[in-house]
Parts: structure tokens; C-alpha cells; sequence
């Protein structure tokens, strides 16, 4: 332990602590805007400085490791007024934007600009004046407010090895560019959205598609209704100011009927409908020698990594379609037709955790019920906004349940939200499958955890089945890498393209730390855990749609409904 | 009277630099020979004793680097030699370069004997293409004699960027990537190049280690200023009558540098100042001629020594003008990396221009000194901590320079 002296206050902390960590252990809050805590040390933007005794220069604290005797003073009027000059010069020419930008509330500039009283900035007011880059489906970037501290590239290229995102020019002409063209369409990216949760601005963002929403509710021809994926229940709570995980699912149905849609469904419907189309097509591909191992296909952002960086491995990925375009798929011809609703008329919004969804539903491939299946994504942050626009005080709402006919679920479909999910609810069903006998235990706890990679086996009577989870892409891509060179020892891995899953995807609130995301991983478990179902065949309604409608999993109607084929992105730079 | 006395320029102009034998009639790689008989432990010692302080810029005492690079453990450590010289008006390490580059190599293995490494690299000015060849070929004539051993030595042209000078900011580059200053610690000498143990000197420096240990610590340390002892070159620009170059002991003061062996202010005009270290030197009025150029003493004056390039200007230049020019250069060469500087250069390169232009007022010199002492503690390198000081030193001793800008 080494000792040090913080404004007066004795501390002890480990050795290799920083000055904001041993600061952060006695109640000392520091300015930060670079730092990120799980990132590396960037130590690019200097609010975070200090005074050392004996040491002529400030000390950035988010860098600085302690020594011992070490006496710290971190709100001397040369400190403040250092720190408070830093955010003059990043203000000046930073657009002064807040009533209309995205992070308006949710901003870590603006939130120290409030904390150290800019009022008039003595700097001259000088916007860059860059052209917004709207050129994805999913995201944009709003260079002006860039503060370049490069944050989102650490993510993109650590996190997720695509490197869309680099440096350009020198000094004040320095900016974070798409890599490899103008665009960030033209770029690498697969459009996670992992960089809006690492920005600390409003420089990167979901496209927001609120208006549609709402001009589709305001369309008396239009019969609006939702489907909800699994990770969106634990953290709208976030948005309303509850604790993660806290709102009940009622009260959530509820918020929904009341923001305008007519009729509230569950994508964890069709998630139950994934496990058992992909863990037959699992049990085929094992018997008949198909392509292994066989990857899953929920995650958007990871197909759209596999498309570009693994064509050669798009084979081994499960024809599935993700939930989200099978519940597209089954609401404009099964529900419909059940319903007795012309399918023009529907108009399909999803309520997703990521922004890859909103490329995902546009896909001209998707088309399968003979109108685009989803018609609108939104996000958990977006449903958030619709909620406080509509003034719900969620405490005093009364519960509402779900419509009939997709709407049901079990727990093996709700853990689909968080890493590993979607591999335990496939075992929860194959091992019933396969061996005849019922799963007495029904938790495969090695599946789940933030871990990067996750490695499992699984006896089936006899049979052993070599599972592999991956979440974030540079593990995938450690993976991949392996079953390029044809060293893969695995049946079935999934992958999940945002840390920790759909619980951290690029859609939900936002996420600056990882704890955040084990928080949402363990509410996931304890509704899973709290269900009287918890194995995907055993949703009374995904039986009744195989008796009406599919007939068997992997069937005709399956094929044309719920089964894709995913086509090499031609990208310039491979 | 002050004299010139030449260590690092002993054999300027008496050897063919591109004759080894020349350079060996001279006692050349007699102390590489001295320092292997002996162990590492005491040569270190040896030239920590010297008190041979780092000819770069900041100063760090030789020996005590090498030991740090020295004690930490590693399958690999690396020697770089500092030749960007970046700096605007300097050309030092040029001269010993081309006239004499085997006492550069020499002090390099001397080094890397000394810390245990094998492997070296010259990283050297991108404006001096022509050198890489007479470093080459110096290095492969000591490699072929058998001089520098199992010790290779490579030459790394610079990416032409002036942070590109500064050591972590150079091993980037030498990694491939953008070059930008590393925040430090850790420092070189324990986790450097690829993250080995590694010493960047300056090429001033590793031309002194040979003489330190030819002739021993003591004689060294007894030369100039105690508390920095040894010769420095230094380059003369600007308004004096000899434009050149001369080494001299660390005691000579700045009067001596500019009036004795600069030959003062050429057409009879008067002195108004000199910028000492290079582009972001203080500016440095009449009253404080008589400091020693040493490091510390010119510390004390709120001045630093640099490089040595030495900078005159006298009574018919606009100091204001001046210090405008070089706030644009320093807008030009931040790298960006962090945010005093990136915008802080920029900034002040507005301001100047504001008040050169005839535009300012005393609200835009406060300013300039608020932004500029911010800058000073708060950058990320050397680069932006530096880079005010012309704008403050100009402002300090010449105020109604500035103040008769007005309009
Ligand atoms: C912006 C900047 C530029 C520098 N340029 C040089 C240079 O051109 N040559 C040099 O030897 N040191 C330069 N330095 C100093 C180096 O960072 C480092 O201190 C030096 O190479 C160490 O060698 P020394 O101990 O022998 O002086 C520069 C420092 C900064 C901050
Ligand atoms: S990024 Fe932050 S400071 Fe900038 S306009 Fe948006 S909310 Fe305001
Ligand atoms: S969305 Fe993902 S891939 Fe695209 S730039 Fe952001 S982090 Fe990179
Ligand atoms: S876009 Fe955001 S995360 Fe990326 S460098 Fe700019 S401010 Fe930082
Ligand atoms: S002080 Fe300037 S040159 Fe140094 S790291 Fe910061 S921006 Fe780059
Ligand atoms: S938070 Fe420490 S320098 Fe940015």
C-alpha cells in the first residue's frame, strides 16, 4: 500500500493507483473528460489536473500514479483556474448546442461547463462548421463537437478490432475521421454503436427516429405495434430515473400502450422461435456434417463483422433470422392473418438495445411477409425520451400485460439480452431435445459473465458438445481467427457483438462503465430465474404457431420466413 | 575572458570523418575499449560522477539515466540517439554528425554496454537525408573492425515534425505510428521502445561519454559550472556579426556568448534581445546578459538552454512581430494530442495576431499571460509547456513593445 495526502486527507491505496483513484477513495470527485474506466490512459485533456508539492507542473490525476508521502492538492485556485481555462479553450470552439443536441442532460462536457461557471468565454467563438455525417442507418457523427479525446477510437479499434474510426491532421486541425473515406458508411464500421457509449458528447449518436414514431401513431390508417427485446425491460428503467432492472414488466406494457401503440407484442417470442429453429438446425448440421461450427445470427452488429471482415466463414453462421426480423416476418402474415389486420396497414415498430438493429430492419433482404418486416427501430434511449416527453410518472401506473399471440415468453428468451444467452437457452432446449430426459438444472452458469471469451462443454447423453461465447468483436475476431485456420475445436459459438450482449448494445442508455452492464447481466438472471418457464419449447404460444402455422422447425414456411443468407460486403479495403 | 574549448568538436576539421583510422589515430574507440574492461556498475558511476547533464533540452543527469535503464530487467533494451534536431537555427548535432561520427557511435556502444543492450537506432532529422549515408558508412566501418561488437546500430529518418524530438513522441514514430508524446512515467529508461527499457540521448550528450572516459569524471565535472559542468556548442542567428558556431565552457555568460564570440550587433545598432534553446526560448532583455549559461542558472532567470541555438535580434526588430511568427509556428507543429495545446497554440496564435495587427488591447495581454502560464503547467509534453515562453518573456521585458501596438 503506498500513503499520500489528498487536500489534507490521509489515504492509503495500492501501489499503481492513480491520483483519481486514490482521490475517488475519499470522497475526492476530479474532473475528468478523457479518462474512461475501462479504457486505457489517454491523458489528452488536462481537466483533471492537480497540484503535487515539489512538482512546478500540474499533474494529470487520471494518469499520474501515487508514491509514497506523495501530498496532493487538487482544488488550489491554480488548479481551478487551469481547469477552468481547459474548458474555455474546448468551449470556444465547440458549438454551443445544448438545447438541441442529443446529449442534452447526459453530457460530460456540459456538465463540467456547469460545474466550473462558464459564463462569457474569453476565447473567441469559433465553430469548425463541419457537414454532420448522416450516412448510416444507424448512427452519425457531428464532428463540431468533437473534443478529441479519442475515446471512441480506443473502442472501435480495442474493443471491437474493426477500426473504423482514426486520427487526421496535426494540432488544430486534428479530428477523429471515419477510416478509409469520407463516410463513415464508407468505412469499416458494422454499426454496434459502441462509440456513442464511449463518447462523453454529443459528437456520435443513434439517428433518432422519434418523429416517425410519432407520425405513424398520429395515422388513424395505421395499426402500430411493438415487439420489445429482451435487454430493453432491464434498462428503461435507467431512462425514467429508477434503479436498473426496477421497472416491472407491467409497468413497461403499460408506458407502451400509453405512448401510442396499439398493440404491445414480445420479440421474446420469437426468441423462444430462434432456439428451437436454430437448435434444430444445430442438431442437423451436427448429424448430417453441415458447416460447424456453427455460429449464431441475433446479433446485427456481429453479422454485419462477419460479412465484412469473415465472408469466407458466412457458412457457418445459423440461417436464423435474428428475433427481431422473425417477429417482422410472423406480425404482417401469421398475426395478421389471426388478427384479422391487413398487413399494409401494420405498421411494425421494434423496441431494441442497438442501433445495428435500425441497418438490420432495413436490409432490402427483408422482406420475406411482402412488405418490409419491421418498419421502425427504436432505441431504449429513444423510448426513454418518448416517455419523459409524455410525462409518465411510472410509479403510479398500473400494470397492463402484454396482447395475446406473441406476446408470451419464458425465461430462456429473456436471457437472450445478456452474453451467453442465447448459447444456455439453445442447451436448455437441445438437451431436451437430444436426450429425451427432462433438464433438472436448467442453469448452465459458465455461459454467462462479461468475460470476453466463454468456453463450455456439454454432455448430451454421451455426446459432447464443445460451446464457445464470444461478446465484443475482438474476441470474436479470436475466434473467427481460429476457425479460419481450421483449429477450431467448438460446435457452436455465439456471438454477441457488444460487451456483455444486448444488455450493452449501442441502443440502451448510456453506458460509460462496464459495471453498469454486469448490473443489467445480473437483473437479466433474476427475471429469468423468477419465471414459471424457462425453456424456449415450452412457450405455450410458439407451440400453438408450429401447430397452426410453421408445422415443424426448419420447415417450408420456416425457411421462407424465418431463414436468410447473408452476402460478403464487397468494402473496398479487404 | 572566456574561451572556447572543444570536447564535443575535438576532431572537427582534424580527421577525415570518414576515415576510421583517422578517427582511431585520434584514440578513437580507446574508451569504448576502457569502458568494457570495466563493470557496468562503474562506468555508470563514472559518468554520473562526471555530472554530465542531457544536452536535449531537459537537462537529466546522464549517468543516473543509464542506471535506471540499466537496473530494470528485460530480454531486450534499447540506445537512441536523438538527432531530429528540430529546432529552427540549430545545427550542433549536425556538425558532430558529419564531421566526426564515430565519436556518436562510440558513445552509443559505450552505452549500450553499459545498460546491456544490442541494439541502437539513429533517429535522425528528416531535412538531412545526406547524413544517413556518412552514418552508415561510419557504422559499418566500426561493425567490420570489430569495434562496436555484438552492438548494431540503425538509422531511422524522422517523420519531419518537430514533437517528433521529443524522446516518447520519437519512439512512437519508430513504432510506426502517429508521432505524439506518450504521458510519462513510465519513462524510457524503464519502458521504452516496444516497451523495453531504452536511453534516448542527445547526440551532443553521447559525443561527450568518450572523453568522460578517457579522461576521467573528475576532470570533466571540475569544467565550467559545477552544477553542469562540460562545454556546449552554440549556434549564432539573427543580428550579430558571426553568424557561426563554437563550444564553450558551461560558466560563459550570455554577454560573452553574443558580444565576445558573437561580435556583437552588426551597423553599430543596439541590443534589444536573445532567444536562447531554440524556437520556444525566453527572450531575453539587456539586464540579464552576465547569467552563465548553465542550465540552472538560466532557470533561474526564467530562461532555458535548450539546444544552445542562440537568437539575437536587435533594436530595429519588432519583438511583438517576432513573437507572433513563432506562436504560428507553434500552432503549426502541436500535435494535437491534448487539449491546452491543440487549442492553447492556436489560441495564442490568434491573439498575437490580434495585437500585431494593431487590433488588441490590455484585456488581450491578460489573457495572453493567463492562457500562457495554464499552458506552461498543464500541457501534455514539453511542446506546449514551452511554447508561451516567447509570448511571456516578450510581454514581461517589452510590454510597451506591445502596448504601442495599440490603436
Ligand atoms: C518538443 C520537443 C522537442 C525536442 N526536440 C529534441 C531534439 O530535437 N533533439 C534532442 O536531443 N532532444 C529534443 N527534445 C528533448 C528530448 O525529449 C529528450 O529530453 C532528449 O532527447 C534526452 O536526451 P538528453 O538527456 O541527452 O538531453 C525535445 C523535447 C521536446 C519537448
Ligand atoms: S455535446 Fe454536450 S456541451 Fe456540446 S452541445 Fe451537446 S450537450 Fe452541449
Ligand atoms: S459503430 Fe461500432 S464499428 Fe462503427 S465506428 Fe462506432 S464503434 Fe466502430
Ligand atoms: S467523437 Fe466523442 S469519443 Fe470520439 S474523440 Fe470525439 S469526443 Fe471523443
Ligand atoms: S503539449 Fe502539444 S505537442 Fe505536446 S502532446 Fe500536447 S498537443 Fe502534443
Ligand atoms: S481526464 Fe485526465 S487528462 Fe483527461
Amino acid at each position: 500500500m503506498v500513503n499520500l495526502t489528498i487536500d489534507g486527507i490521509k489515504v492509503s491505496v495500492p501501489e499503481g493507483s492513480t491520483i483519481l483513484q486514490a482521490a475517488s477513495e475519499v470522497g475526492i470527485k476530479i474532473p475528468t473528460l478523457c479518462f474512461h474506466p475501462d479504457q486505457s490512459i489517454k491523458a489528452n485533456c488536462r481537466v483533471c489536473v492537480c497540484e503535487v508539492e515539489g512538482n512546478r507542473l500540474l499533474q494529470a490525476a487520471c494518469a499520474m500514479p501515487v508514491f509514497e508521502g506523495m501530498v496532493v492538492k487538487t482544488r488550489t485556485p491554480k488548479v481551478l483556474e487551469a481547469r477552468k481555462t481547459i474548458l474555455e479553450l474546448i468551449l470556444s470552439n465547440h458549438p454551443q448546442d445544448c438545447l438541441n443536441c442529443i446529449r442534452n442532460g447526459n453530457c460530460e462536457l456540459q456538465d463540467l461547463a456547469q460545474e466550473y461557471c462558464i459564463r462569457e468565454n474569453p476565447f473567441e467563438y469559433k465553430v469548425r462548421g463541419f457537414e454532420k455525417d448522416f450516412s448510416t442507418p444507424s448512427l452519425f457523427r457531428d464532428q463540431d463537437k468533437c473534443i478529441l479525446c479519442r475515446r471512441c477510437v480506443e473502442v472501435c479499434s480495442v474493443v471491437q478490432s474493426v477500426n473504423a474510426l482514426g486520427l487526421e491532421g496535426r494540432g488544430y486541425d486534428s479530428m477523429v475521421v471515419p477510416t478509409l473515406g469520407k463516410a463513415l458508411i464508407d468505412s469499416p464500421c458494422i454499426m454496434c454503436g459502441q462509440c456513442i457509449h464511449a463518447c462523453p458528447v454529443g459528437a456520435i449518436g443513434e439517428i433518432e427516429q422519434i418523429d416517425e414514431f410519432l407520425a405513424a401513431v398520429a395515422n388513424p390508417d395505421k395499426v402500430v405495434i411493438t415487439q420489445i427485446a429482451p435487454a430493453v425491460r432491464v434498462a428503461i428503467a435507467e431512462e425514467v430515473g429508477m434503479m436498473t432492472g426496477e421497472m416491472p414488466m407491467g409497468t413497461f406494457v403499460q408506458g407502451l400502450r400509453q405512448i401510442g401503440f396499439d398493440h404491445v407484442l414480445h420479440t421474446n417470442f420469437t426468441a423462444d422461435l430462434t432456439i428451437l429453429e436454430e437448435g434444430n438446425e444445430l442438431l442437423k448440421r451436427l448429424k448430417e456434417g453441415g458447416t460447424l461450427p456453427m455460429f449464431t445470427s441475433c446479433s446485427p452488429g456481429w453479422i454485419n463483422f462477419c460479412e465484412t471482415f469473415y465472408p469466407d466463414l458466412l457458412d457457418n453462421l445459423s440461417t436464423c433470422k435474428s428475433p427481431q426480423q422473425m417477429f417482422g416476418a410472423l406480425v404482417k402474415t401469421y398475426w395478421a392473418e389471426k388478427m384479422g389486420i391487413d398487413p399494409a396497414n401494420i405498421y411494425s415498430v421494434s423496441i431494441m438495445p442497438c442501433v445495428a438493429k435500425k441497418f438490420e430492419a432495413a436490409r432490402p433482404e427483408m422482406n420475406d411477409s411482402g412488405y418490409q418486416d419491421v418498419d421502425l427501430v427504436l432505441t431504449t434511449r429513444e423510448i426513454g425520451r418518448l416517455f419523459r416527453m409524455s410525462g409518465l410518472d411510472f410509479s403510479r401506473l398500473p400494470a397492463s400485460d402484454f396482447d395475446s399471440w406473441m406476446g408470451k415468453y419464458t425465461g430462456a428468451a429473456v436471457i437472450f439480452g445478456a452474453s451467453g444467452g442465447v448459447m444456455e437457452a439453445a442447451l436448455r432446449t437441445v438437451y431436451e431435445v437430444v436426450t429425451g430426459k427432462t433438464l433438472e438444472d436448467v442453469n448452465f452458469v459458465a455461459t454467462r459473465g462479461i468475460t470476453g471469451i466463454k468456453e463450455a462443454d456439454v454432455d448430451l447423453d454421451g455426446t459432447v458438445v464443445k460451446v464457445a461465447i464470444a461478446n465484443g468483436l475482438a474476441n470474436a475476431r479470436k475466434l473467427m481467427e481460429q476457425v479460419r485456420a481450421g483449429e477450431s475445436p467448438y460446435h457452436f459459438i455465439e456471438i454477441m457483438a457488444c460487451p456483455g450482449g444486448c444488455i450493452g448494445g449501442g441502443g440502451q442508455p448510456i453506458t460509460k462503465a462496464n459495471v453498469k452492464r454486469v448490473e443489467r447481466i445480473e437483473a437479466i438472471y433474476a427475471e429469468d430465474a423468477g419465471l414459471p418457464l424457462r425453456k424456449s419449447h415450452d412457450n405455450p404460444e410458439v407451440k400453438t404457431l408450429y401447430e397452426e402455422f410453421l408445422h415443424e422447425p426448419l420447415g417450408h414456411k420456416s425457411h421462407e420466413l424465418l431463414h436468410t443468407h447473408y452476402h460478403p460486403k464487397n468494402k473496398k479495403f479487404l | 575572458m572566456a574561451e572556447e574549448m572543444r570536447i564535443v568538436l575535438r576532431n572537427y576539421g582534424k580527421i577525415a570523418p570518414l576515415k576510421i583510422d583517422d578517427y582511431l589515430t585520434q584514440g578513437g574507440y580507446k574508451s569504448l575499449e576502457k569502458a568494457r574492461a570495466m563493470n557496468t556498475a562503474d562506468l555508470i558511476a563514472e559518468v554520473k560522477k562526471s555530472n554530465l547533464r542531457g544536452r536535449g533540452g531537459a537537462g537529466f543527469n546522464c549517468g543516473m539515466k543509464w542506471s535506471f535503464a540499466a537496473g530494470a530487467q528485460a530480454d531486450q533494451k534499447y540506445v537512441i540517439c536523438n538527432a531530429d534536431e528540430g529546432e529552427p537555427g540549430t545545427y550542433k548535432d549536425r556538425l558532430i554528425m558529419e564531421n566526426d561520427p564515430h565519436t556518436l557511435i562510440e558513445g552509443m556502444a559505450i552505452c549500450a554496454y553499459a545498460i546491456g543492450a544490442t541494439q541502437g537506432y539513429i533517429y535522425l532529422r528528416g531535412e538531412y537525408p545526406f547524413l544517413i549515408s556518412t552514418l552508415n558508412t561510419a557504422i559499418n566501418q566500426a561493425r567490420e573492425k570489430g569495434l562496436v561488437k555484438n552492438f548494431d546500430i540503425e538509422v531511422r529518418s524522422g517523420a519531419g515534425a518537430y514533437v517528433c524530438g521529443e524522446e516518447t513522441a520519437l519512439i512512437e514514430s519508430i513504432e510506426g505510428k502517429r508521432g505524439e508524446p506518450r504521458f510519462k512515467p513510465p519513462y524510457p529508461p524503464s519502458e521504452g521502445l516496444w516497451s523495453k527499457p531504452t536511453i534516448v540521448n542527445n547526440v551532443e550528450t553521447f559525443a561527450n561519454i568518450p572523453v568522460i572516459i578517457e579522461k576521467g569524471a573528475d576532470w570533466y565535472a571540475s569544467i565550467g559550472n559545477p552544477a553542469y559542468p562540460g562545454t556546449k556548442v552554440f549556434t549564432l542567428t539573427g543580428d550579430v556579426n558571426n553568424r557561426t558556431f563554437f563550444e564553450v565552457p558551461t560558466s560563459t555568460t550570455i554577454r560573452e556568448i553574443v558580444f565576445q564570440f558573437g561580435g556583437g550587433i552588426p551597423g553599430g545598432k543596439k541590443f534589444k534581445a536573445v532567444q536562447i534553446g531554440g524556437t520556444s526560448g525566453a527572450f531575453i532583455p539587456e539586464a540579464l546578459l552576465d547569467t552563465p549559461v548553465a542550465f540552472d542558472s538560466m532557470s533561474a532567470i526564467g530562461a532555458t538552454l535548450g539546444s544552445g541555438a542562440t537568437f539575437v535580434i536587435d533594436e530595429s526588430r519588432d519583438v511583438v512581430d517576432v513573437a507572433t511568427r513563432i506562436a504560428g509556428f507553434f500552432e503549426h507543429e502541436s500535435c494535437g494530442k491534448c487539449a491546452p495545446c491543440r487549442e492553447g497554440t492556436a489560441r495564442t496564435a490568434e491573439l498575437m495576431e490580434k495585437i500585431n495587427e494593431g487590433r488588441g488591447s490590455n484585456k488581450d495581454i491578460a489573457l495572453l499571460e493567463k492562457l500562457g502560464n495554464v499552458m506552461s503547467y498543464s500541457c501534455l509534453c514539453g511542446l506546449g509547456q514551452a511554447a508561451p515562453a516567447p509570448v511571456l518573456t516578450t510581454i514581461k521585458h517589452f510590454k510597451a513593445d506591445y502596448e504601442a501596438k495599440f490603436m
